[in-house]
């Protein structure tokens, strides 16, 4: 596979990204659910998080025509509650990438371009934070430090970061070496501006393809914690609602209509984003997928789960 | 690379992790707001288990070094004699306190807990191995085709599913046709041995087939690059040059290339198949320590909640020293 030259321009990246079909695929589900997130409550036929005066019929409801999605326990309407949690979910899991990216890049950049000591024992540091099983981990800190929905971007964004830096070193130190920068050094230019100013527009496209895939991440943590009762008590999320269903006997209830749509929903979002992430990793990252870096085999085979679809002919612009 | 310091430098970084996850482990349930020491002791707990408790962990003393007592004494020894070391020590000897609502040792209820999990992993992995592998194969093989994307399509899907909802699908899909709930029958007697293997491998089958649908989607894509990679090489048509049927080469040839990365992705997701095993423990009520961390998140209970997390985080840095091991040991680029 040919090496890609870095920056692609903006047109070439849509026309690349659009010739995958699973790119395509999965840039319109993430588009669908935000549009939901942005426009949906304004649409939804009631409010969830209004407590309404029902009646024992009312509870637990099948699909009809009040209720498209039928009732919860209380005799809410399902269907609302899952546009409002499209919300949540997208809010928790673009914040929670906001601290990945500041993270992950600024600790990859410097281990990458300063190499050395540094390097390793940064690098030390992100291996113990991703050898740690994150899942249990996040349901320590949040059931000592309480649930709120900041701690819970707060910690998922405090332990995702090591993909973003393990990706970002790797890009730094394959670029770091090359005439531009090389020349940049040597007139002055002080290493904080080579970093921000020469070395991040290039290594953009790959950042922006490994943060797709956090988002999902974050994402599927949420509605984990949630489900496992640990989220906001306040916020109505897709996990806390099938955590609801759940502990309040939907299951023997047959009520399907209280677990089905809240975990498609997810499903949707987490699969969008996963089809976005991997398309563009397809595109931009074809020499992470390659190279046999002894030491970093671990590095290798993450990095081959990204779904080539193609290893051996041609392709790519 | 030399073997041996390969691995000395593996070992020492799982210490290193590991001491780091100890110490995590000792700060979040001591430096908090409010009083450091409910979270090992409670109102709960009968007055005697309290002092007793209080006796163990010496929480009277101080929480980093015990200065004062070295100053005293004149011995550099006596500043050892802190919370931090005497947690340290305890460990060491297994002694991980007492639960709030069970009036038991930590150490007692993960134990009882400890055999349904594993054979749950390792029912689940194992199905997720081999069904990944073979759709891995099949992928490579007709690559390009309906079956391959159709394949790619389902493992990436059955990725992304969140673990607790696809748990309750099959829960709910799979009711009255197999046992729900426990990790044998209760109470039931059973003729012989073999009939009880059965009775388990029954409670155990929804749970893992879950754990599987979960995990063979990275297996998949693993093996179907590699072997796609393979496939390409030219030792490949010399194999099929000399006649040997397609399945000869894709398994002597293919599958061992994937091996090493497999490998890998076993011991480096296992933290996150340990995710999906809380909740799906907790859906199937089967009684391991994934469903006795959701109780102790329920009950406030921290000292099995830390234990449960101090034994999940031990094993997935063992396995993942020994997938370095496998790796030193297998991959001919390390040089003896």
């Amino acid at each position: 596979m040919p090496d890609q030259t870095f920056p692609l321009r903006k047109s070439q990246l849509w026309r690349t990204l659009f010739r995958s079909k699973m790119g395509i695929l999965g840039f319109t589900m993430l588009a669908g659910m935000i549009l939901v997130a942005l426009f949906g409550p304004l649409f939804a036929p009631y409010d969830p998080y209004e407590i309404p005066k029902v009646t024992l019929g009312d509870i637990y409801q099948g699909p009809n025509i009040r209720h498209w999605l039928g009732t919860d326990d209380t005799g809410k309407d399902v269907f609302s509650a899952v546009i409002y949690g499209a919300r949540v979910s997208l809010l928790v899991g673009f914040a929670a990438s906001i601290i990945i990216v500041l993270l992950g890049a600024t600790i990859g950049m410097i281990a990458g371009y300063s190499g050395g000591s540094v390097d390793v024992v940064l690098m030390r540091i992100t291996d113990a934070i991703l050898v740690i099983p994150s899942l249990p981990l996040m349901l320590v800190i949040i059931a000592v430090a309480g649930r709120g929905l900041t701690n819970i971007i707060l910690v998922i964004g405090l332990l995702y970061w090591t993909y973003m830096a393990r990706v970002v070193r790797s890009q730094v130190i394959s670029i770091k070496e090359r005439p531009f920068i090389l020349r940049a050094h040597a007139i002055g230019v002080s290493p904080f501006r080579i970093a921000t100013y020469h070395i991040l527009p290039q290594i953009l496209p790959v950042l922006f393809a490994e943060v797709v895939l956090d988002v999902s991440y974050a994402i599927l943590s949420e509605a984990s914690l949630s489900f496992l009762g640990l989220g906001d008590p306040t916020i109505i999320s897709w996990g806390s609602m099938i955590n609801r269903a759940f502990l309040r006997g939907a299951v023997t209830k047959g009520a399907w209509w209280y677990i089905v749509p809240p975990g498609l929903a997810l499903a949707w979002v987490t699969l969008g984003l996963t089809f976005l992430g991997n398309a563009l990793q397809e595109i931009f990252n074809p020499r992470l997928r390659t190279h046999h870096l002894f030491d970093e085999h671990k590095m290798v085979a993450r990095a081959r789960l990204a779904v080539n679809v193609d290893v051996s002919t041609e392709k790519v612009v | 690379m030399n073997r041996i310091d390969f691995l000395i430098r593996k070992l020492s970084f799982s210490l290193l992790t590991l001491l780091a996850v100890v110490i995590f482990n000792f700060f979040l349930f001591r430096i908090l707001p409010g009083d450091p020491v409910q979270m090992i002791v409670s109102p709960r707990m009968r007055p005697e288990t309290r002092e007793r408790i209080r006796q163990i962990f010496g929480l009277d003393k101080p929480i980093w070094l015990n200065t004062a007592s070295a100053r005293a004494s004149g011995e550099v020894q006596a500043a050892f004699d802190s919370q931090l070391f005497i947690y340290l020590k305890n460990l060491s000897h297994g002694e991980l306190g007492e639960s709030f609502n069970q009036h038991k040792p930590v150490v007692e209820l993960i134990r009882a807990r400890l055999i349904p999990t594993v054979i749950l992993i390792v029912a689940g992995q194992l199905t997720g191995i081999v069904f990944g592998s073979l759709l891995g194969l099949l992928g490579a093989w007709k690559r390009k085709s309906a079956i391959d994307t159709l394949t790619l399509a389902a493992g990436l899907t059955a990725w992304s599913l969140p673990a607790f909802w696809l748990g309750i699908l099959l829960l709910i899909l799979a009711r009255g046709k197999l046992p729900m709930g426990g990790f044998e029958t209760s109470g039931a007697i059973f003729r012989s041995e073999w009939e009880r293997i059965i009775d388990v491998a029954r409670h155990v089958a929804l749970p893992a087939f879950t754990l599987a649908v979960l995990l063979f989607g990275a297996y998949m894509i693993i093996v179907r690059n590699s072997t796609m990679e393979v496939l390409a090489e030219d030792y490949i048509l010399t194999a099929k040059a000399k006649g040997l049927s397609a399945f000869r080469v894709l398994i002597s040839h293919a599958l061992k290339n994937a091996a090493l990365p497999l490998v890998t992705i076993i011991a480096l997701d296992l933290g996150y198949a340990l995710g999906g095993t809380i909740q799906i423990e907790t859906i199937f009520s089967y009684p391991g320590v994934g469903s006795l961390m959701y109780e102790a998140i329920g009950q406030r209970d921290y000292p099995v909640l830390q234990g449960v997390f101090m034994l999940l985080a031990v094993g997935v840095i063992g396995a993942n020293f020994l997938a370095d091991l496998t790796y030193a040991l297998l991959d001919p680029r390390v040089k003896t």
